[in-house]
């Protein structure tokens, strides 16, 4: 906080800043946003109040991303309106994860593409693991302002970033000024309390939440996430909070975002973040701060749960919906493709088979948890087991290789969505489950209940 | 730019700020965003989300705008492009381009020939999409019901109404704010900034 007020000059910027952060009146959304406009309108000389919902703000942007699927298309719009330099190529990153390594010479003449604009501007590639997980592992850090050319950028308000997703043309125009327009959202608040019920887990939480507001339930709109205790908020690890805020999107969620505590700190202090030049900002809502609607989730009362096919708000608890049989189980992707994933599926798989007629396809979320997969030996379990364990991938979450889905398939998955298509053929089935959900029905070959195998 | 390995990148010059000129050989090209325009409406239901729109493995494959086309509404109808006419409308009912942030999917539908989606209510990033790439997205929250498939709809982009040339009912969209408008009417985002050395927030 001390080093972004040094780096303005005016001292109006510093105590709007101190101003905004101890504004009981204004959400997390409004403070970020309001704090991200400061450097602008200082620029541009305006008057400073704080946006609120509703408003129309102009942000400077910390991190601009683009991945495999979208920034071909935004080097192509920056090409177009021939820019040739970057705002500052350090806050641009490009990563290659969406179908990764090349499935065949289209994809590989894309990611060339890529690789060439990186290496021409200097700005931050990566390759093989997917991009949210790669900025939560080493780039987001609270109050930073995230813009990515991916729906689930929103997964780094996990650890109170506010991030969000654009289109491909809007990213180019970041890359180019570092700035963007954001309408400010307005701010639905939810209070967990309780715990979860063995067998339970963060994605059955937003699962059965999509089920009841609906794929819209959430459009424009920000997630605040609060907890009743500390008994309930230790519950909610970064890797749970991650799953969370990355499916939000499934509901339409602008941003889901969990204000810092003790564990956002322990986790940053443990993963050092790369971009040293942006100071944290400890962004917490307000206690007056005004809300479209105030929920309340009691974890206890969550079962586990399915969503889908083609929809993630058709959502059932799987004692509702077991019994499907299944050609395929998938585990991985953004949504839960991490180490606390990997790990219940270990627990679920460790001397069991995978059922005759069932793939099993593991797809860690990033090199960071393959390799731990590795040293902590669940590799050889999945392998033990029958599953495949894929490098780390968006994979057969965008049905492009590593687990597609042919005609009338049906996959259990704990990817990110089941829309019609989403993992192959137009006829093919896909539902969303938890890993353990997941990994259990692998064994079985049909949907089925987690908790029988804990 | 290695040139060894880059897919063509699209170098025409543009007859018109709004409708970039398609590639030597390839027909059709997207229509003009004019401040009035006639099409027929082709009516989707809710929740249309931008995998039906352009599925992942066709949209992934290229950056041609003119290839994304072949796959408008895939996930719904495989054979929606060859069924349409240049300038026709698609109406969606709520929550029109849910899902991933592919601009690919307002793309795909302005390079087959639509001219203009209208729907009860959109998602977030398509919405923001629609009016960067120049094709204009009207929500009306009343549309659902009083447009059926096939209608003849009269849509003044100036003023944002759609008019039903059926039923003779005129509904007013939801207004945007000014600088979307203006990029919207100069063509989008790339045009705007073409032709303005700005963008047009700024």
């Amino acid at each position: 906080m001390q080093s972004l007020a040094q780096q303005n000059s005016s001292s109006y910027s510093v105590s709007s800043m101190k101003n905004i952060l101890e504004d009981n009146s204004l959400t997390f959304a409004e403070k970020a946003i309001s704090i991200k406009s400061l450097t602008v309108k200082s620029k541009q000389s305006q008057v400073s109040k704080p946006s609120v919902a509703g408003d129309i703000a102009i942000i400077d942007v910390d991190l601009a991303m683009a991945q495999d699927s979208t920034g071909p298309l935004a080097i192509r719009s920056l090409n177009e309106m021939r820019v040739d330099k970057l705002f500052n190529p350090s806050r641009v990153l490009l990563v290659i994860d969406h179908t990764f390594p090349a499935a065949d010479e289209k994809v590989a003449n894309l990611h060339a593409m890529m690789r060439s604009f990186a290496s021409k501007h200097s700005c931050m590639l990566v390759e093989g693991s997917i991009s949210h997980q790669h900025i939560l592992e080493y780039l987001a850090a609270p109050g930073m302002m995230i813009l990515g050319a991916d729906s689930h950028t929103c997964q780094a308000g996990c650890i109170a970033a506010f991030a969000t997703g654009i289109g491909s043309t809007e990213l180019a125009a970041v890359w180019a000024t570092g700035q963007m327009w954001l309408r400010v959202p307005e701010t639905i608040k939810i209070k967990l309390s309780g715990n979860f019920r063995k067998g339970v887990f963060a994605r059955d939480l937003i699962l059965d939440y999509i089920g009841k507001v609906g794929e819209d339930g959430a459009n424009y709109k920000a997630l605040e996430w609060t907890y009743a205790n500390d008994n309930t908020r230790k519950e909610f690890s970064i890797d749970s909070r991650a799953c969370i805020s990355n499916a939000s999107m499934e509901c339409g969620a602008k941003i889901s975002v969990f204000p810092t505590d003790d564990l956002t700190r322990t986790y940053l202090n443990e993963n050092p973040r790369i971009i040293k030049d942006v100071p944290e900002i400890d962004i917490h809502p307000g206690s007056s701060a005004k809300y479209v609607d105030e929920i309340e989730i009691e974890c206890g009362k969550i079962e586990p749960m399915v969503a889908g096919p083609d929809h993630p708000d058709i959502v059932y608890s799987v004692e509702e919906i077991g019994g499907i049989e299944i050609d395929q189980a998938f585990i991985g992707s953004s949504t839960n493709g991490r180490i606390e994933d990997l790990e219940i599926a270990a627990r679920i798989l460790k001397n069991k088979k995978v059922h005759k007629n069932t793939r099993c396809v593991v797809t860690p979320a990033s090199v960071k948890v393959y390799e731990e997969a590795i040293k902590r030996g669940y590799v050889e379990i999945y392998l033990e087991s029958g599953a495949v364990f894929t490098n780390s991938t968006c994979g057969a979450c965008v049905g492009t290789h590593l687990g597609a889905l042919g005609e009338s398939e049906i996959c259990i998955s704990s990817s990110s969505r089941n829309f019609v298509g989403r993992m192959g053929a137009l006829s093919s089935k896909v539902y969303l489950a938890s890993p353990a959900t997941v990994a259990a029905s692998a064994i079985e070959g049909k949907i089925i209940d987690p908790r029988g195998f804990l | 730019m290695n040139n060894k390995s880059a897919p063509a990148e699209s170098s025409s010059s543009h007859s018109s700020p709004l409708i970039p000129s398609p590639p030597p050989g390839t027909v059709p090209s997207p229509v003009a965003t004019t401040a009035i325009l006639h099409g027929k409406a082709w009516v989707f239901g809710d929740d249309i989300n931008t995998d039906i729109i352009i599925p992942f493995r066709f949209k992934s494959r290229t950056n041609d705008p003119y290839e994304m086309a072949k796959y408008a509404m895939y996930g719904i109808d495989p054979d929606f492009p060859t069924k349409i006419s240049k300038g026709d409308f698609v109406v969606g009912g709520k929550n029109f381009g849910g899902g991933s942030s592919r601009e690919q999917a307002p793309v795909a539908l302005k390079y087959a020939g639509i001219s203009i989606v209208i729907a009860e209510s959109f998602a977030r990033i398509f919405y923001r999409n629609a009016f960067t790439i120049g094709l204009p997205a009207l929500e009306i929250s009343e549309i659902k019901g009083n447009v059926v498939q096939g209608d003849d709809l009269k849509v003044d982009i100036g003023n944002f109404t759609v008019e039903n040339k059926r039923t003779k009912a005129i509904f007013y969209a939801k207004k945007v704010p000014e600088f979307m408008q203006q990029m919207l009417l100069e063509g989008g985002l790339v045009e705007y900034y073409k032709r303005n050395k700005r963008f047009p927030w700024m």
